[in-house]
């Protein structure tokens, strides 16, 4: 019950955060470094494919690093960043002082930062996964060493880490609300991440299983995948692609969201047609698991089941559709400043437009025969992915940047950033449309020449050049703004319509010191047009409860880090197993102090909380 | 109404596990829970009943699949179902004392279910049913495994918390935890009764 | 100056047409120069496909570049607040009905192509006209393919041939890990599954468009199979019926012949090592487990060594001498010991040897 301000070490700080906003710079941290790795691994791809025959790297190392940058972007750089926007923000935005269980939020983060881990611990141990992103079970059961148990178990206990995630916003969501927050008033980030937490729910159990059979098969004599004894390889298929295809619009959800706030805020405008905004993400979400076999047309499934996904794959464009047009039409009339943000919010629509037809194109069973498993998925994905979720959390990133660090980064530098990024994306990508047509398969290594495909590689790779200097110059632009950035204001782009922008920035811990009563949608938007200064306040200023930070989740997940390298060796060597069950017993043993010692968290006094907002207000 | 407040019959409320926040972020974060875990199993389910006749020349689901002890289990497991009931109802009407005993009537039933299971896999080991004989035998064992390593955490958990309370009784910030852990036990039953039937009984109709 | 115009003119013209030309691939391995019935099929759901999304774009562009220049925030405009919209209904309607409309008439030929594409009730047929149907069985192993004839009891390896302008119905399995088969001149892929049941599909081959592709359409393997996935190249022989069945009766006899007696060394050492895996007749009658290697019958005939290099004595040597550093993760590596030179020179001759034609 201690009130006393405990001066700690920042980085013990950190390891025991339970602060839903430290999280999220955690989150932004980590997952922007995976992002670069995975981005160095994708320049790697492209030097290699410059021109035909090419030796920069050899065969069976291409595919090391194919596999790691799909899985490392995947996995490693979009889920924690969507995270770390989520745990920003929606708090903050639906009133909240923290999310449901702060405690769990903390054991999440951990979990996916100790997965990321010991998926890239495989670079230095024997050699990474080389089977492709989707791990195809006959390909992963041939493949020597241990990549693919790298892969296996550092997926394993980070998918672990998302689920958890996934069900704390989803009850933060419907228990934190401030009062007057209904659920028609949500903002529309809010209301991806809640709908997105919802396909995370139910898309990464299939996931965990064919891990698990992927893991029995490999290290402990399963026959799930070996035809041999009756095991059947497409199984890990359907397992894969019904977690795989929800996966996407787990990403592209939010990044929906954040477009939908930024586009209404620098438009000056409500968001045109909100209700069927909503309507068309929860119907997005629900036909994301009906769709799955679209990514397996050529698998042999018969015409009866491709028809069915193929027509079920093109209704998806229709509440995508419906999107696009809102977005068009809340700028309609508005008075648009373009700024970064913006910038990446405008430069998506199109770019998202092309991603979008090209999955109905690819929706086409039929024509799906020639398209699949040529450069133009890999075209059409990259559409999707970095047209969609990556341009959103770049335009995420420098909209609530004021936010998360208090400083507004240089808009000179992060327009370079867009100009670079925008130009490399459309020039790596839009070309190799044509290069699957023209026959080209994708996960090639190298390529003969005379077959056509020189000049549209070459183009594709100096795109990725451009994209790598878009990147570059963002973190130029982190680094001088965090040494001497313009400090930024509450509402620090002046047109902030929801609550987070009410807040001082950053915010402080205790979020709000009264929790706000909402009065409509856009709800400091509404206070705005009626002349307030702040929020209505919907309880009178007490003290505020805080839960006590906690040492255990790392504990919990690094217990589970140990205990995936043991029993990854128990096959070869004789400590294998006696590690792999000392780590087990260290999570439980993390988790039986969490069950036993009472955690009832600390109250921050009423005349500390008035001092505070002194400070910030002046600041 | 406070967390660690000392209450009585009296001002007990109707249902404790949702008196708090905290109460209430747990009872609906575990129901969440539970629906990722049907998933889980619902995976596992398809898995087998893709697998059940790939037995590779191994032994199969009708030469193995004995009814008397699958039985016995059932009804145990069952059995321990009502008594977790019996317990909450207990625990509703702030009776700690009665809530501990049949808690600790459930943790029996359940040992003794996990008892049985691990002398079933036990014979059929013994009858040439390994994890590696056949895509059937990993299937069957991954499933039920799974299932059963539920039951065993589900027996730790309710262990540990009724020791832990043992001296301090009901408070409004441990009922919630006695009320996830039930009716997590009551997931496990209904998962059991699935793969009774789909396990079980088409294994032995063939 | 008049000249240079012209030049300049010319060569703006040029490089376009070449543009549009290279936007279209090879003959012999773009989708995009269809050259049987499948891949026209595939082909005009393509163009239709794309003509609809090509609408689409072309809306919402020319909304968009309208919004972003008539709506963006002027001098002077800073404190102006728009008009808050709350949405439409009308325009809301507008904008689900048409595009699932559109989808409908995508819908539509997709599905009818699709089952169209799945007709293989004539390879199934109990009484089945074998002269008429060919039937080819597609093996796929790491790195290499394998085409049986089960008709006519023939095997060849890695250069498929099939008459032109008939249906050649195929059946498709993998024996190591999943692969997929696919001509991207001829129709899409269809992969090569590890398990029992084998899939089934069926290509057309046109004769006049095999003649602008030069006779050969090239083959890839589709699906990420290990190391040298994008080495694992095969080639398609398109000819008339009547010249596939003089080849086809040419296989059923061939044996190896050998009389120069640097081939008959070649031979001798062949016969020691590389038999137990290889064949050199096309009709082998092991079952396909013992078939671990390319059958090589008819390699003097092939149209590249190991799928891709040129077909000629010095790289047939490189493939023996060190076949790793040619396809990393082969089967063949490390199968038989350290040849010397003498012998590479015999073995070559010998294989270059093995012919039909």
């Amino acid at each position: 019950m201690s009130t006393v301000a405990r001066k700690k070490s920042l980085i013990w700080d950190y390891l025991t955060t339970v602060d839903h906003k430290k999280i999220a710079i955690l989150y932004l941290i980590a997952g922007g470094l995976f992002f670069i790795m995975g981005g160095i691994e994708a320049l790697f791809i492209r030097i290699q494919l410059a021109v035909p025959n090419n030796d920069f790297v050899s065969a069976g190392l291409y595919n090391e690093i194919l596999t790691m940058h799909g899985t490392t972007m995947i996995f490693l750089a979009a889920m924690p960043l969507v995270f770390a926007m989520m745990n920003a923000v929606v708090p903050i935005q639906i009133g909240a002082r923290d999310v449901a269980f702060p405690f769990l939020n903390s054991l999440g983060f951990w979990l996916f930062f100790f997965g990321g881990l010991f998926l890239n611990l495989s670079w230095f141990l024997g050699g990474a996964p080389d089977a492709g992103w989707t791990s195809y079970a006959s390909l992963s059961l041939e493949s020597p060493g241990h990549g693919i148990d790298f892969y296996v178990l550092g997926l394993q206990i980070s998918g672990l880490g998302t689920l958890i995630g996934g069900i704390n916003f989803l009850v933060t969501i419907v228990n934190m609300r401030a009062p007057g927050m209904t659920y028609m008033r949500m903002p529309l980030f809010t209301w991806t991440t809640f709908v997105a937490s919802a396909l995370i729910l139910f898309a990464f159990p299939p996931l965990t299983v064919g891990l698990i059979f992927l893991m029995m098969d490999r290290l402990f004599g399963g026959n799930f995948f070996d035809p041999a004894l009756g095991g059947n390889t497409i199984i890990w298929e359907h397992l894969f692609w019904i977690f795989g295809h929800p996966e996407v619009y787990i990403l592209v959800l939010p990044a929906f969201g954040i477009f939908s706030e930024i586009i209404s805020t620098f438009s000056k405008k409500r968001l045109f047609g909100y209700s069927s905004m909503v309507f068309a993400t929860v119907l997005i979400g629900f036909l994301g698991f009906m769709v799955w076999a679209h990514h397996m047309f050529t698998v042999g499934m018969g015409p009866i089941a491709n028809a069915i996904f193929a027509v079920a794959t093109m209704a998806i464009a229709v509440p995508t559709g419906i999107k696009i047009f809102n977005w068009l039409f809340t700028m309609w009339g508005g008075s648009i400043r373009f700024t970064t943000p913006m910038l990446y919010a405008v430069g998506f629509i199109p770019s998202f437009v092309m991603g979008g037809v090209t999955g109905v194109m690819n929706a086409t069973a039929a024509a799906d025969y020639q398209y699949h498993d040529s450069y133009f998925v890999v075209a059409h994905f990259h559409y999707v992915i970095v047209g969609g979720v990556v341009f959103a959390l770049l335009a995420g990133a420098h909209y609530w940047w004021p936010k998360m660090f208090g400083k507004m980064l240089s808009e000179k530098l992060g327009k370079v950033t867009f100009w670079l990024f925008f130009i490399g994306f459309h020039l790596t990508f839009f070309i190799q449309h044509f290069l699957g047509l023209m026959g080209m398969p994708r996960r090639v290594f190298t390529y003969l020449p005379g077959q056509g495909w020189e000049t549209g590689n070459l183009i594709s790779t100096i795109g990725a050049f451009f994209m790598a200097a878009g990147t570059i110059v963002l973190l130029v632009n982190i680094v001088i703004t965090t040494v001497k950035g313009k400090k930024a204001e509450a509402d620090a782009w002046g047109d902030g319509r929801t609550l987070e922008w009410a807040v001082s920035s950053p915010a402080p811990e205790y979020n709000f010191a009264q929790t706000p009563l909402v009065r409509g949608l856009d709800a400091l938007w509404v206070e705005k047009m009626e002349g307030k200064k702040g929020l209505t306040p919907a309880e009178p200023l007490g003290d505020i409860h805080m839960p006590n930070p906690s040492f255990l989740p790392f504990v919990i997940s690094l217990g589970l880090f140990i205990s995936a390298l043991g029993f990854m060796y128990h096959n070869d060597h004789s400590w294998g197993l006696m590690v792999g069950i000392v780590g087990l017993l260290i999570t439980f043993g993390a988790m039986f102090l969490r069950s036993v010692i009472d955690d009832h968290g600390y109250h921050i006094h009423k005349e500390e909380i008035i001092e505070a907002e002194k400070k910030g207000a002046k600041a | 109404m406070h967390v660690e407040e000392k209450l009585t019959a009296e001002t007990f409320p109707a249902s404790p596990e949702k008196a708090t926040l905290e109460g209430k972020n747990k009872f609906l974060g575990f129901w969440f829970f539970l629906g990722g875990e049907t998933v889980l199993f619902a995976s596992l389910f398809a898995t087998f009943l893709a697998l059940r006749d790939r037995t590779a020349g191994g032994p199969s689901s009708d030469e193995l699949f004995k009814m008397s002890i699958v039985f016995i289990a059932t009804m145990l497991l069952l059995t321990s179902s009502l008594t977790s009931v019996y317990a909450m109802y207990h625990m509703k009407n702030f009776d700690f004392k009665k809530m501990q005993l049949w808690l600790g009537i459930t943790v029996l039933l359940g040992a003794a279910f996990l008892g049985l299971e691990i002398y079933e896999f036990y014979e059929y080991v013994h009858e040439g049913l390994t994890f590696s004989t056949s895509a059937f035998a990993s299937a069957f064992y991954t499933l039920v495994g799974t299932h059963g390593a539920h039951v065993a955490f589900g027996l730790l958990w309710i262990l540990t918390l009724m020791i832990r309370n043992a001296k301090r009784g009901l408070d409004l910030y441990n009922a919630p935890k006695f009320y996830v852990a039930s009716l997590y036990w009551h997931f496990i039953d209904v998962v059991w009764v699935f793969i009774f039937t789909v396990v079980y009984l088409m294994g032995m109709v063939g | 100056m008049k000249k240079w115009l012209l030049n300049w003119r010319l060569f703006s013209l040029f490089s376009v047409m070449a543009l549009v030309l290279a936007g279209c691939g090879e003959p012999f391995i773009s989708a995009l120069q269809p050259a049987g019935e499948v891949a026209d099929m595939q082909y005009s759901l393509m163009l239709l496909s794309t003509a609809i999304m090509v609408l689409v774009i072309l809306v919402v562009t020319i909304i968009f570049v309208y919004v972003v220049i008539r709506f963006r925030q002027r001098k002077g405009e800073e404190n102006k607040i728009p008009k808050q919209v709350e949405g439409s209904h009308k325009l809301e309607i507008i904008w689900t009905v048409i595009p699932i409309i559109l989808l409908i008439i995508l819908a539509v030929p997709t599905v009818k192509a699709t089952f169209e594409l799945a007709d293989v009730k004539p390879m199934n047929k109990e009484n089945r006209d074998k002269e008429k149907t060919l039937v080819v069985n597609v093996r796929a192993n790491l790195y290499w393919w394998e085409f049986e004839y089960p008709d006519y009891g023939v095997i060849t390896s890695q250069d498929l041939v099939v008459p032109t302008d008939e249906r050649v119905y195929f059946n498709l399995k993998a024996s190591d890990v999943k692969h997929s088969f696919w001509i991207p001149a001829v129709g899409g892929k269809m992969d090569t599954n590890v398990e029992e049941s084998k899939n089934q599909f069926w290509l057309e081959f046109d004769q006049e468009d095999a003649e602008k592709a030069g006779g050969i359409f090239y083959g890839k393997c589709a699906e990420l199979c290990g190391p040298s996935h994008a080495l694992m190249d095969f080639k398609v022989k398109a000819v008339p019926r009547d010249e596939f069945n003089q080849w086809i009766e040419k296989m059923k006899n061939a044996k190896p012949v050998v009389t120069d007696p640097v081939a008959k060394e070649g031979e001798a050492i062949f016969n020691k090592s590389c038999i137990g895996c290889h064949a050199v007749t096309p009709v082998d009658n092991r079952p396909e487990q013992a078939r671990t290697a390319p059958n090589l019958g008819n390699f003097g005939d092939r149209e590249r060594i190991a799928g891709i290099l040129e077909h000629n004595e010095e790289n047939l040597k490189k493939w023996l001498k060190d076949p790793e550093s040619i396809k990393p993760g082969n089967t063949m590596t490390n199968t038989y010991g350290k040849l010397t030179d003498e012998q590479i020179d015999a073995l070559t001759k010998y294989l270059m040897s093995l012919k039909v034609e």
